[in-house]
C-alpha cells in the first residue's frame, strides 16, 4: 500500500487534461470565455458566479431523509473532513464554494454498514437572485454500502461542492437529479476518492435549469477500484447543459467506465460533454472505456462533445471512447409506423430505447420508474411542434 | 372481398447524392391482387422490387411520380405510413430494421393496439405472442430481446412472419422474405405464410428472386419483373420455366427496349 502511495506521490506529473488545482481564488483568474475549460459556457448566464457575485444567499432550502446508521450533520469551515476526498478547486467557482459555502454539511456512513433504501437530500432553491453556495462531503466507510441521492429543485443560483470519500471495498452510488425550474443556474464540483477495491457509480441526470455545469472528478486511493459514471439529460430550448468529467486512473487495476446519453429539443438547446480520462505510469493494467451519445430531435441545437484520453503506460488492458451525435433514424421510424404505430408513439419508443440501457445499467430501483416518466414528459413538450413540421414535410 | 389495385405506378428514389436528383425505378407497374389469391413477383437484382414494396408502404425515400394505388378504392398514397398499415398493409421487409432498447414484446404490444385501436386482452394477447413465436420456432425469450438488435438473418425473418399472423393484414405484401434462409427455416417460414393465407379474405404479395420458396407457396400468379415493370405473366407454370431459363431473355428484351 504505502508502496503504491509513494509511486502515486512520484507519478503527479503535469497534465493538459488536469489543471493543477489551487484553494486560493486569486490563484484563478476571472474567466472570459477564451479558457479551455471555459469555452462552452455562457458566463454571462452564470449571475456572476465565476466573478464576484456574494455567495451568501440561503435560497437553497436542505431536507434530508437519512435511513438509521446514517449520520448527517453540519460542520465548520476548517473541519478537516472538508478536502478529505483529496478535492482541490480546479476552478475560480470550485475555490469560492471552498471559502464562502454558507452550509457545509457531512454525511457518514459508519464502516461495514449496509444501508437498505437510499439517503434523499431534496435542495429546494426558492431564489435566484442572492446566489447560494453548499459544501457536502460524504464518507463511506470501509466495506460500507450506500445509495445516496441529490436532488435538486425549484429556482435558485447555486455553486455546490460535494466530495465522495469511498472507502476501502465500500460500494457507493451518488445520484444527482437536476430537476430545476427553468431559471435555475447551478455550477456543481464532485470529486470522488475511490479506495482500493472499492465501486463507486456516480449518476448525473440534467432536466431542468438555464445553466447547469457539472464538473465530476475521481481518482483512485488504492488498486482495484471501479468507477462507473453515468448521465442522463434532456436538454429544450435555451437550456445550456454541461458535463465535464475527469477520471484520473492513479493506482494499477482500476476500471473506469463513462457512459452519457442525452436528448436535445427545441432552438439553442446546448450540451456539452467533455469526457478526460488519464491513465497514469503508475495506473498499470487498468481498464477504461467512456462514450457519449446524443441524439438531437429538432433543428436549432448544439451538442458538443469532446472525448480525450491521455494514456503514460502501455501496460493497460483496454481503453476507448466514442462519441456520437444523431437525430431520430428515418429507416427506425419507418419500420415502426410500417406497423401501424404513430410518428408520436414511433418516436416515443425509439427515445425510450435510446435511455433505456442506460436506465438499466442505473439500476437504483427508486428512481427509475421517475426517469423513465420524466423522459416521456420531456418529450411530450415538443411533440405537439414537431408533428407540424413532420406534416409540412410530406 | 379485397382488393389492392396498383396502376401505372412511376416512381422515382431520391438519391443519396443532392446534384443528380432523382432516378426512376418503377416506370409503369400495373397490379391488381384480389383477397384469396397469392401472386409472386420475381426479378432480378435490381429490378426494382423492393422499390414497389416501399412505395406500398409509403417509405419516404420514395416519391411516386405517377399512377395510383388504391385498397377497396381508397387511395393509399395519400395515406401516411401508418394509415397504410392501420388500413390493413403489411409489408415484411428484405432487410429488418434494428430499433436498440425497445423489447419485441413491447414493440408488437404497440402494434397490436395501433392497428386495433385498442389494448389487446392482457391474457390472451400473452397467449397468442406466445404461439405466434413458437410456430415460429423462436424461444419465448425472444420477447424481451430489442427488437432486430443481434438477430441472425433467419430470426430477423421469422420475426416478420410472426408479426405478419399477430397484425394479421389483409394484403402482406413479403420482400425477399425466402433470401438467406435455410431449407429448415424456409419451411417454418413458409408455414406461417401458409397459415395467413388460408384464412378468409387474404391477399399475398410475394417478391422472390429464386424458385425455390414457390414449391411451399404455391402462387395463383406469377409476375416476371425487370427493369421497373412487370415483362410477362402467367401462372405458377412461368415460374418453373423461370427455373429453367432464368431472366436472361426478359433483361436483354427490356435493354433493347432501353436502347431502341
Ligand atoms: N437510395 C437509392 N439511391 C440510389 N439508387 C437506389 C436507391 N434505392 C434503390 N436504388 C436503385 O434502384 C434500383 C432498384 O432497387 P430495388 O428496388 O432495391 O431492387 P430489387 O429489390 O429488385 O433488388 C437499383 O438499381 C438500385 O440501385
Ligand atoms: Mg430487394
Amino acid at each position: 500500500m504505502t508502496a503504491v502511495a509513494d509511486a502515486l506521490e512520484m507519478e503527479r506529473v503535469e497534465s493538459h487534461l488536469h489543471p493543477e488545482g489551487s484553494f486560493d481564488v486569486d490563484d484563478h483568474e476571472v474567466p472570459t470565455g477564451r479558457e479551455e475549460i471555459w469555452r462552452f459556457t455562457p458566463l454571462k448566464r452564470l449571475r456572476g458566479l465565476h466573478r464576484d457575485a456574494p455567495l451568501d444567499g440561503s435560497g437553497v432550502g436542505a431536507e434530508y431523509d437519512a435511513p438509521e446508521g446514517v449520520v448527517v450533520e453540519r460542520v465548520e469551515a476548517g473541519s478537516p473532513v472538508l478536502g478529505s476526498s483529496g478535492f482541490v478547486p480546479n476552478d475560480r467557482i470550485a475555490a469560492r464554494v471552498w471559502h464562502e459555502a454558507g452550509e457545509r454539511y457531512a454525511v457518514t456512513i459508519p464502516a461495514d454498514t449496509e444501508v437498505e433504501r437510499p439517503v434523499v437530500i431534496t435542495l429546494t432553491g426558492t431564489d435566484t437572485e442572492h446566489a447560494t453556495a453548499t459544501h457536502v462531503v460524504i464518507t463511506a466507510g470501509v466495506h460500507s454500502r450506500v445509495t445516496v441521492v441529490l436532488r435538486f429543485v425549484g429556482s435558485a443560483t447555486l455553486a455546490d461542492n460535494v466530495e465522495v470519500v469511498v472507502g476501502d471495498g465500500a460500494e457507493v452510488t451518488v445520484v444527482s437529479i437536476d430537476d430545476w425550474a427553468d431559471d435555475a443556474v447551478h455550477v456543481g464540483h464532485r470529486h470522488a476518492m475511490v479506495g482500493r477495491d472499492a465501486r463507486f457509480k456516480h449518476v448525473d441526470v440534467t432536466f431542468g435549469g438555464d445553466v447547469v455545469r457539472h464538473d465530476t472528478t475521481a481518482e483512485y486511493a488504492g488498486p482495484g477500484g471501479e468507477v462507473e459514471m453515468l448521465g442522463l439529460y434532456f436538454a429544450d430550448a435555451g437550456q445550456h447543459f454541461e458535463h465535464r468529467l475527469f477520471v484520473d486512473h492513479t493506482a494499477p487495476k482500476t476500471k473506469s467506465h463513462v457512459l452519457y446519453k442525452g436528448a436535445l429539443q427545441g432552438d439553442r438547446a446546448h450540451t456539452v460533454w467533455i469526457g478526460n480520462v488519464l491513465i497514469r505510469k503508475a495506473a498499470e493494467g487498468i481498464e477504461t472505456y467512456e462514450e457519449n451519445r446524443n441524439l438531437v430531435l429538432t433543428d436549432g441545437c448544439q451538442a458538443d462533445s469532446v472525448p480525450n484520453l491521455e494514456i503514460e503506460t502501455g501496460e493497460i488492458k483496454g481503453a476507448g471512447h466514442a462519441s456520437a451525435t444523431a437525430r431520430f433514424d428515418d429507416e427506425q421510424l419507418f419500420y415502426l409506423r410500417s406497423r401501424g404505430i404513430s410518428d408520436d408513439e414511433a418516436r416515443r419508443l425509439v427515445l425510450h430505447g435510446f435511455f433505456e440501457d442506460l436506465i438499466r445499467r442505473i439500476a437504483v430501483p427508486e428512481i427509475e420508474d421517475g426517469l423513465r416518466k420524466t423522459v416521456e414528459a420531456e418529450l411530450a413538450k415538443n411533440l405537439i411542434e414537431a408533428d407540424v413540421v413532420v406534416e409540412e414535410a410530406v | 372481398m379485397t382488393v389492392l389495385d396498383i396502376k401505372d405506378l412511376h416512381v422515382s428514389v431520391k438519391t443519396d447524392d443532392e446534384t443528380s436528383g432523382e432516378k426512376e425505378i418503377l416506370r409503369g407497374v400495373t397490379l391488381t391482387i384480389r383477397s384469396g389469391e397469392t401472386h409472386a413477383i420475381m426479378g432480378p437484382n435490381g429490378s426494382g422490387k423492393s422499390t414497389l414494396a416501399y412505395s406500398i408502404a409509403g417509405h419516404p425515400k420514395y416519391k411516386i411520380t405517377s399512377g395510383s394505388v388504391t385498397l377497396d378504392g381508397q387511395d393509399v398514397l395519400t395515406m401516411t405510413v401508418d394509415q397504410r398499415a392501420r388500413a390493413g398493409l403489411f409489408l415484411a421487409m428484405q432487410y429488418p430494421v434494428e430499433v436498440p432498447g425497445v423489447s419485441v414484446a413491447n414493440f408488437l404490444r404497440t402494434a397490436k393496439t395501433a392497428i386495433d385501436g385498442e389494448a389487446p386482452k392482457l391474457r390472451t394477447w400473452v397467449k397468442d405472442v406466445n404461439t405466434a413465436l413458437d410456430q415460429l420456432n423462436l424461444d419465448p425469450s425472444f420477447a424481451q430481446r430489442s427488437v432486430n438488435e443481434g438477430f441472425s438473418g433467419g430470426e430477423k425473418k421469422r420475426h416478420e412472419i410472426a408479426q405478419l399472423e399477430l397484425l394479421n393484414p389483409r394484403v402482406a405484401v413479403l420482400d425477399e422474405t425466402d433470401s438467406g434462409l435455410d431449407i429448415d427455416a424456409l419451411k417454418i417460414v413458409a408455414e406461417g405464410v401458409n397459415r395467413f393465407r388460408r384464412q378468409e379474405d387474404k391477399g399475398v404479395l410475394l417478391i422472390t428472386h429464386y424458385t425455390r420458396i414457390l414449391r411451399y407457396i404455391e402462387p395463383d400468379f406469377v409476375h416476371v419483373f425487370v427493369a421497373g415493370r412487370i415483362a410477362d405473366e402467367g401462372g405458377p407454370e412461368l415460374a418453373e420455366q423461370l427455373e429453367a431459363e432464368g431472366y436472361d431473355k426478359y433483361v436483354k428484351a427490356a435493354a433493347a427496349a432501353a436502347v431502341g
